[in-house]
C-alpha cells in the first residue's frame, strides 16, 4: 500500500507539456511531409476516382456527372472485352513475372561469384532498368518490325516463322512481343534484389555444407533457397501487382491489338479513359482490378505467414 | 563528478516488466559493477541512467538533481558501448572531439583535451586514422578516449570488453582499473563476466530477473552470498550445492544429505528442524584427503588440470562434488578418496526461498 | 580431371554472363544503329548490324531544328527536382520508420503499400481536377508535385532498409555526446547513408525521367513538355521517322544510363545491409 503511494509521484513525467508534446510527436514530424503529399496527391484523388465509378463521367459531355449507382459494374459483368482483358492480364503477368524471376535469379547467381570485370558486367546487365519504359516499348516494336528490325528475319532463318512477318500483328502470338520487352526490362529488378539477398548469406554456411559433402545443387536447395525465400515472396508479390498495372509497353507496342488480343485490364482502363474519355467506366474497371490485386496480396501474405510458422 | 541515486526505478514494455523496483545509491567516485546473466535488466538500468530508455516509474538523480525528464545530452554522462559505436566517417581525433565540438568548446581547449586523453591511452600516433583502420583493442581505447575527454559527471560502461579476445580483455581490464584510479570518476559498469565484476568493482550489484539480489563489496558477495543465485553466479568453478534436510536436535545442528551422510554445522541456522535446505561449499574449500576421520567416501570421476591447479570431480552420496586444489597429482580417475567440508566454509540456504540462513 | 571440370565450369559461367550482357545491350545497340543510319539506307539495310554509311544527320536535326533541347531541359528540371525532394522526404520518413515505433505506424505502412497497388491511370482525372484551379496544370512544378508523391512511398521503404543497416548505437553515442536526436541524424547518420541516398536519388531520377502518362495528361503546351512526350510526337505523325526518333532516344538515354551506371552498386550494397536484418 505505502509502496504504491510512494511510487506515483516519482514516476510522473514532470516535463512541461510542450516538451512532452514535442518528443511524442517527433516520429510524426519526420514522416509528415511525405505523408501529407501521399494523402493529398494520391489518397484524396483515389477516393474521388472511386466515386467516379458510381457516376456517369464522360469528358466533353456537359450532361454527364450524375450518380448512377452500380450501372458501370453491371455493364462490366457483360463486357466481353473486359473478360478477355482479364484473361490476357493473367497470361501477361504470369509469363512476365515467371520469366523475369527465373532469368533474374540465374543472373544474380552468376554475379554472386567473384570474377574479373564483375562490376562492369553487373552495371551493363542492369542497364535496361534505366531505359524509360515506353522507350523500351518503341525499341522492341522496332526490333520486331520486319522493315527496320532483325528479329523477324532471324526467326524466319531459324525456321520458326513461315515468313519474316511482324510478331506483333499475329493474333496468336502478339502477346509475346510485350512480354519479351517486359522481361528484358524487368530482369534487373529481380537480379538486384536477389543479388543483395544472396550477398547477405553467411559464407561459412556454404563451407560447412561443402565439408558435410553437399553437392552444389544440394547447397543451393538447402541453403540458398531457404535464405532467399522471404525476399522472393515479397519481390514476387510487389512485382506481380506492379506488372498487372503496367500498361506502358502494351499501349506503345500494340495498343491492345490485334483485335484486343493483347488488351490487358490496365491498358483497357487507359483506352477507356483517354480514347473514349469515359472516366466513370474506367474507374469502375480500375476498382475491380484493385480489389483483385488486394485479394491476391492478402493471399500471398497469408501463405508466407503459414510457411514461416511451419518452419 | 557526482553521486547517483536510484530510487524504486521500474521499467515495463507494455505488460512485460523488466525491472521491479531498483534502489541503489552510488557514491561520488565509486566504481560500481552491475552483474547478472543476460536479460536480467542490468543493461536496461544502465540505459535508463543514460537517458536512452524512458523510466516507467521511480526516480534517478545525478549529482542530487532529478534527471528523469532530461535528454541524454543534458545529463552530462559519458558511455562506452559494447560495439564501441565509433563514428565511421570521423577520424580518431574527430571521434574524440565530437562532444566538445557540440559544446562549442574553444579550439585550443579541444586540442589539449584530446591530446591529453590520447597520451593517457597511447593513441597519439593513431589520431588521424579512421575506425576502420584500427584493431579491436585500439577501437576500444578510442571509445574510452571519447568518454574521458570531457570529464563528465559519470562514466557508463555497457559490456565494453566482451568483443575482445581473452588476452586483450585482461589487459584492458587493467587499463580501466588504472584509469579509474587516476581519474576517480563515478563509474557504472555492466557485465555478465563475474571475474570482471570481482576485479574492477568497489561494489558489485548482482541482478537477476529484474531484481537486485545483493549489493556489496566483491569479497562480501564471494564470502557471504545472500542467496542461491549470487552463490551460484559468483565464482568459477561454481559453488557445490547439495540439497538436504536440516536437523537441530541434540544441540548439534547438522544437515542430512542422503545415503546416511550428515554434515555438521558451526552453529544453528535460522530455520526449523526438518526444513529443506541447500548446503553450499566452494570447490576450493573442499578438502580431499585419504584418511580423515569425519570425511565422506568418494570416487574420482574426472580430473581437469588447469595448469594453475586441478579440478577434481568426485562422486559422493549420489552427487557430483567438485574440488579445486593447487596441488597436482592428488588423485587419478577411479581412485577412492574421502572429502570433507570444513564447518566454517559452509553456506546454508533455504531451498524454497533461496535466502541465506546460515 | 578436377581442374578440367573447373575450367569447363568457368567457361560456362563467362559464356552465360556474356549472353546476358548481349541480351541487355543488343536493343540499345539497335537504337544507336538506327540513329546513325541515313534515311535512304534505313529500309534497304534494315537487317544489317551496322549501316554501310553512318551519319549524324538525325542528331543534327534533333538538336538544331526541333523542340527537343527544350524538352530535354524541362525533363532535366523535373527529374532533378523530383529526385532531390523525394530523397530528402524519404530520408526523413525512412528514418522515422526505422528508428521509432509509434502509434499509426502500421497504418502508414499499409497506406504506402496500398499506393503501390492500384493503376495510376485512375488518378489522372481527379488529380487534374485538384491541380487545375491551383494553376498547377501545364506547369513543371505541378508535375514535380505529382512525381514526388508517386515516388515517395517506395523511396521511403528503400531508405528505411538503408537506415536499418546502421547500428542504433551510433546515434545513441552521439546523443550522449551532447547532440539532439536531429543533430545525431544530420551529423552522424546521414553521412553514413550517403550511398543509400545516392541510390535513391538515381532510382527516382530514372523513374521521373521515364514517366509518360502524367506528363502527357497534365501538360498541353510545348513549353512545359518533357522529353517522353516529345519523343511520342515522332510516332503520332503520319509516318514514324525512325531515324530522328532514335537519335532523340539516344540523347534521352544518356543521362538516365549514366546516373544508373554509377548508382547501381550502391543499390545492391544498401539492400544487402537491409537484408541482413530481415
Amino acid at each position: 500500500m505505502t509502496e504504491a503511494v510512494n511510487a506515483a509521484p516519482y514516476g510522473r513525467d514532470r516535463r512541461p507539456f510542450l516538451r512532452r508534446l514535442a518528443s511524442a510527436s517527433e516520429p510524426y514530424l519526420y514522416s509528415a511531409p511525405a505523408l501529407i503529399l501521399i494523402v493529398t496527391v494520391m489518397l484524396v484523388p483515389l477516393v474521388i476516382g472511386i466515386s467516379y465509378a458510381f457516376r456517369d463521367i464522360t469528358l466533353l459531355d456537359p450532361f454527364s456527372g450524375g450518380f448512377i449507382g452500380l450501372d458501370h459494374f453491371r455493364a462490366l459483368a457483360k463486357d466481353k472485352t473486359f473478360w478477355q482483358a482479364l484473361k490476357n492480364t493473367v497470361y501477361w503477368t504470369g509469363y512476365s513475372v515467371a520469366l523475369q524471376f527465373c532469368l533474374g535469379l540465374i543472373l544474380a547467381l552468376l554475379l554472386d561469384k567473384p570474377f574479373r570485370g564483375r562490376g562492369l558486367a553487373q552495371a551493363l546487365c542492369f542497364l535496361p532498368w534505366a531505359v524509360p519504359s515506353f522507350l523500351s516499348g518503341l525499341n522492341w516494336a522496332m526490333l520486331f518490325n520486319p522493315i527496320v528490325g532483325p528479329i523477324p528475319h532471324w526467326l524466319f532463318g531459324l525456321g520458326l516463322m513461315d515468313a519474316p512477318d511482324n510478331l506483333l500483328s499475329s493474333p496468336d502470338h502478339a502477346m509475346w512481343g510485350p512480354i519479351i520487352a517486359n522481361v528484358w526490362w524487368g530482369i534487373p529488378f529481380f537480379a538486384i534484389t536477389l543479388l543483395a539477398a544472396l550477398q547477405s548469406i553467411p559464407r561459412d554456411l556454404y563451407e560447412a555444407a561443402a565439408i558435410d559433402g553437399a553437392t552444389p545443387f544440394q547447397r543451393f536447395r538447402s541453403i540458398t533457397l531457404p535464405f532467399l525465400a522471404p525476399t522472393i515472396a515479397i519481390t514476387v508479390m510487389l512485382r506481380t501487382v506492379w506488372i498487372a498495372n503496367f500498361a506502358d509497353l502494351i499501349v506503345v507496342m500494340t495498343n491492345g491489338g490485334p483485335a484486343d488480343r493483347t488488351q490487358i485490364v490496365a491498358s483497357y482502363i487507359f483506352t477507356t479513359a483517354f480514347r473514349r474519355l469515359d472516366f466513370g467506366y474506367a474507374s469502375a474497371i480500375a476498382m475491380v482490378l484493385l480489389a483483385l490485386l488486394l485479394v491476391y496480396s492478402m493471399l500471398i501474405v497469408l501463405l508466407r505467414q503459414t510457411l514461416l510458422r511451419e518452419r | 563528478m557526482a553521486s547517483i541515486d536510484i530510487k524504486d526505478v521500474r521499467k515495463a514494455y507494455g505488460s512485460v516488466k523488466i525491472l521491479h523496483g531498483v534502489d541503489l545509491t552510488i557514491q561520488d567516485g565509486e566504481f560500481v559493477v552491475l552483474v547478472g546473466p543476460s536479460g536480467c535488466g542490468k543493461s536496461t538500468l544502465l540505459r535508463m541512467i543514460a537517458g536512452l530508455e524512458d523510466i516507467s516509474a521511480g526516480e534517478i538523480k545525478i549529482g542530487g538533481k532529478r534527471v528523469n525528464e532530461l535528454d541524454p545530452k543534458d545529463r552530462d554522462i559519458a558511455m562506452v558501448f559494447q560495439s564501441y559505436a565509433l563514428y565511421p566517417h570521423m577520424t580518431v581525433a574527430g571521434n574524440m572531439s565530437y562532444s566538445l565540438r557540440l559544446r562549442k568548446t574553444a579550439k585550443e581547449k579541444i586540442a589539449s583535451a584530446i591530446s591529453g586523453a590520447a597520451e593517457k591511452l597511447s593513441l597519439t600516433p593513431l589520431m588521424e586514422r579512421r575506425p576502420k583502420a584500427l584493431s579491436g583493442g585500439q577501437r576500444q581505447r578510442v571509445a574510452m578516449g571519447r568518454a574521458i575527454v570531457r570529464s563528465p559527471k559519470a562514466f557508463l560502461f555497457d559490456e565494453p570488453l566482451s568483443n575482445l579476445d581473452a588476452r586483450l580483455r585482461e589487459h584492458m581490464r587493467g587499463e580501466i582499473k588504472k584509469l579509474h584510479q587516476d581519474l576517480g570518476a563515478t563509474s557504472i559498469y555492466v557485465t555478465h563476466d563475474q571475474i570482471e565484476a570481482m576485479t574492477l568493482a568497489d561494489r558489485i550489484v548482482a541482478m537477476n530477473a529484474g531484481i537486485v539480489q545483493q549489493v556489496g563489496s566483491p569479497l562480501d558477495l564471494y564470502d557471504r552470498p545472500a542467496n542461491l543465485f549470487v552463490a551460484g553466479f559468483m565464482g568459477s568453478p561454481a559453488m557445490n550445492m547439495f540439497e538436504g534436510t536440516y536437523r537441530a536436535t541434540d544441540g548439534a545442528p547438522r544437515v542430512e544429505l542422503g545415503q546416511g551422510v550428515t554434515v555438521a554445522l558451526a552453529g544453528p541456522a535460522s530455520t526449523a528442524d526438518g526444513a529443506r535446505v541447500t548446503l553450499g561449499i566452494r570447490p576450493e574449500h573442499v578438502v580431499v584427503g585419504k584418511n580423515e576421520p569425519e570425511s565422506i567416501p568418494a570416487q574420482i570421476d574426472l580430473v581437469e588440470p588447469t595448469g594453475f591447479g586441478t579440478i577434481l570431480h568426485a562422486n559422493a552420496f549420489g552427487s557430483d562434488v567438485k574440488a579445486f586444489s593447487l596441488e597436482r597429482g592428488l588423485a587419478a580417475r577411479g581412485d577412492t578418496v574421502s572429502v570433507s567440508f570444513p564447518v566454517e566454509r559452509i553456506h546454508l540456504f533455504d531451498t524454497t526461498t533461496g535466502s541465506r540462513i546460515g | 580431371m578436377r581442374s578440367n571440370k573447373r575450367i569447363v565450369a568457368t567457361i560456362a559461367h563467362r559464356a552465360a554472363i556474356l549472353c546476358y550482357v548481349a541480351f541487355a545491350l543488343f536493343p540499345l545497340f539497335w537504337v544507336l544503329k538506327i540513329s546513325v543510319t541515313p534515311n535512304d539506307l534505313l529500309y534497304s539495310e534494315g537487317v544489317r548490324l551496322w549501316p554501310s554509311r553512318a551519319v549524324f544527320d538525325h542528331f543534327d536535326f534533333v538538336i538544331r531544328h526541333s523542340d527537343f533541347p527544350l524538352f530535354f531541359r524541362n525533363s532535366m528540371i523535373v527529374s532533378l527536382s523530383t529526385a532531390v525532394i523525394v530523397t530528402i522526404l524519404s530520408s526523413l520518413g525512412g528514418y522515422a520508420m526505422s528508428r521509432f515505433s509509434f502509434r499509426g505506424k502500421f497504418w502508414i505502412v499499409g497506406l504506402m503499400l496500398l499506393t503501390q497497388m492500384f493503376p495510376l491511370v485512375m488518378l489522372i482525372a481527379p488529380i487534374f481536377k485538384i491541380l487545375s484551379p491551383l494553376g498547377l496544370t501545364n506547369s513543371l512544378s505541378g508535375l514535380v508535385l505529382v512525381y514526388v508523391a508517386f515516388n515517395v512511398p517506395f523511396a521511403t521503404f528503400l531508405m528505411q532498409s538503408f537506415f536499418d543497416g546502421i547500428p542504433k548505437d551510433l546515434e545513441e553515442a552521439a546523443m550522449i555526446d551532447g547532440a539532439t536526436r536531429f543533430m545525431a541524424f544530420r551529423q552522424i547518420i546521414l553521412p553514413l547513408t550517403l550511398p543509400g541516398m545516392a541510390a535513391t536519388l538515381g532510382f527516382v531520377f530514372t523513374a521521373a525521367w521515364s514517366e509518360l502518362l502524367f506528363a502527357l495528361m497534365l501538360i498541353s503546351g510545348v513549353d512545359a513538355s518533357t522529353f517522353p512526350v516529345g519523343l511520342l510526337s515522332f510516332v503520332s505523325k503520319f509516318s514514324v521517322d525512325f531515324g530522328q526518333m532514335m537519335a532523340a532516344g539516344v540523347l534521352a538515354l544518356i543521362p538516365a544510363c549514366l546516373f544508373f551506371f554509377f548508382i547501381q552498386r550502391y543499390l545492391v550494397q544498401g539492400l544487402t545491409a537491409g537484408a541482413v536484418k530481415g
